[in-house]
């Protein structure tokens, strides 16, 4: 076992998500320089972590600016609701008087069959 | 604010709540922000990401199931559309850090030199942070900083899981070297 072979494997072990075999573990309790890798990582681990509770302070005007595209987006979808309600009125509109004048039709064409036979 | 009461204004904005999206809007954009800002690595790209995560936030808000936190959810939009507005980019910037930028942090170190070491080595490691490529940056940063598993990580940035692994290491190890130095004729061959 060489120091070479546990490159990929001393950061996850500092992180906790790999463990050391049992050949790779004697190999590091025997190497100050894997030792030393392995104090490395937990400690950028640790610096890594500590940023999660650093909250950077966002310019003067975003939360307003974020507001103000969402409220943009909230009318442009209301907009697109009215147009597709009228869309659908429209359509329903139509198809309703292209069902009257076809039953229309019907009815006059019956009568004037009826019209020819009584003739 | 609680996780409990978040939750209850997200359960009122998925109900169509307009002013309760706002709300949400209010306690967590400092939050999306920092991600989108340790993301870009700059002020004008975390803005347009964090404006274009709280739209696809809105419409989407239907879809939040809620067995994750509101803010996991955030942070994973958060982290498609960096992927997203990055790849768009023909010129990756490496700029410095901007040191001008605020920061808050609400848990300080009461021991003035653990504390002076703590502080040193983050500002070392921001630097160090703004100085990877961004596809290294993104990996490292959810994962590390914000402890995303590495197959939600894929699946915003777009890469497979194995990809994502493979950048992780990559990352890591570069910010090793810059923050600890590789040590002269280390080559670990040892």
């Amino acid at each position: 076992m060489q120091c070479a072979d546990l490159t990929d494997t001393l950061a996850g072990a500092a992180d906790g998500v790999t463990e050391l075999g049992r050949a790779e573990r004697r190999h590091v309790e025997r190497c100050l320089r894997c030792q030393a890798e392995i104090v490395q990582y937990r400690k950028l681990l640790r610096a890594m972590r500590s940023l999660r509770t650093d909250v950077l302070e966002p310019a003067p005007g975003l939360l307003a600016d974020i507001l103000a595209n969402l409220e943009e987006a909230g009318e442009r979808h209301a907009v697109r609701s009215i147009l597709s309600g009228r869309r659908i009125a429209y359509l329903g509109g139509l198809a309703a008087a292209t069902a009257a004048g076809a039953a229309g039709a019907i009815v006059f064409a019956s009568r004037t069959r009826r019209a020819r036979l009584a003739g | 604010m609680m996780p409990r009461e978040v939750a209850d204004v997200v359960a009122a904005a998925k109900d169509g709540d307009r002013e309760a999206f706002d709300e949400l809007v209010r306690l967590t954009y400092a939050d999306t922000y920092t991600l989108a800002h340790r993301l870009t690595g700059n002020e004008e790209d975390a803005r347009d990401v964090v404006q274009e995560a709280y739209l696809r936030a809105y419409r989407g808000l239907r879809r939040f199931r809620g067995d994750a936190q509101f803010s996991t959810w955030m942070y994973r939009i958060t982290a498609n559309c960096a992927a997203t507005h990055l790849g768009r980019r023909s010129r990756h910037r490496h700029d410095e850090l901007d040191e001008s930028v605020p920061v808050v942090d609400p848990h300080p170190d009461h021991d003035p030199q653990l504390r002076a070491d703590a502080d040193d080595l983050r500002s070392r490691l921001k630097v160090a942070l703004d100085a990877l490529p961004p596809r290294l940056r993104a990996v490292v940063v959810l994962r590390d900083v914000y402890d995303l598993p590495h197959e939600a990580i894929a699946a915003e940035l777009g890469i497979s899981e194995s990809a994502a692994k493979v950048r992780l290491h990559r990352a890591r190890n570069k910010l090793r070297d810059q923050l600890f130095g590789r040590r002269e004729g280390e080559s670990r061959a040892g």
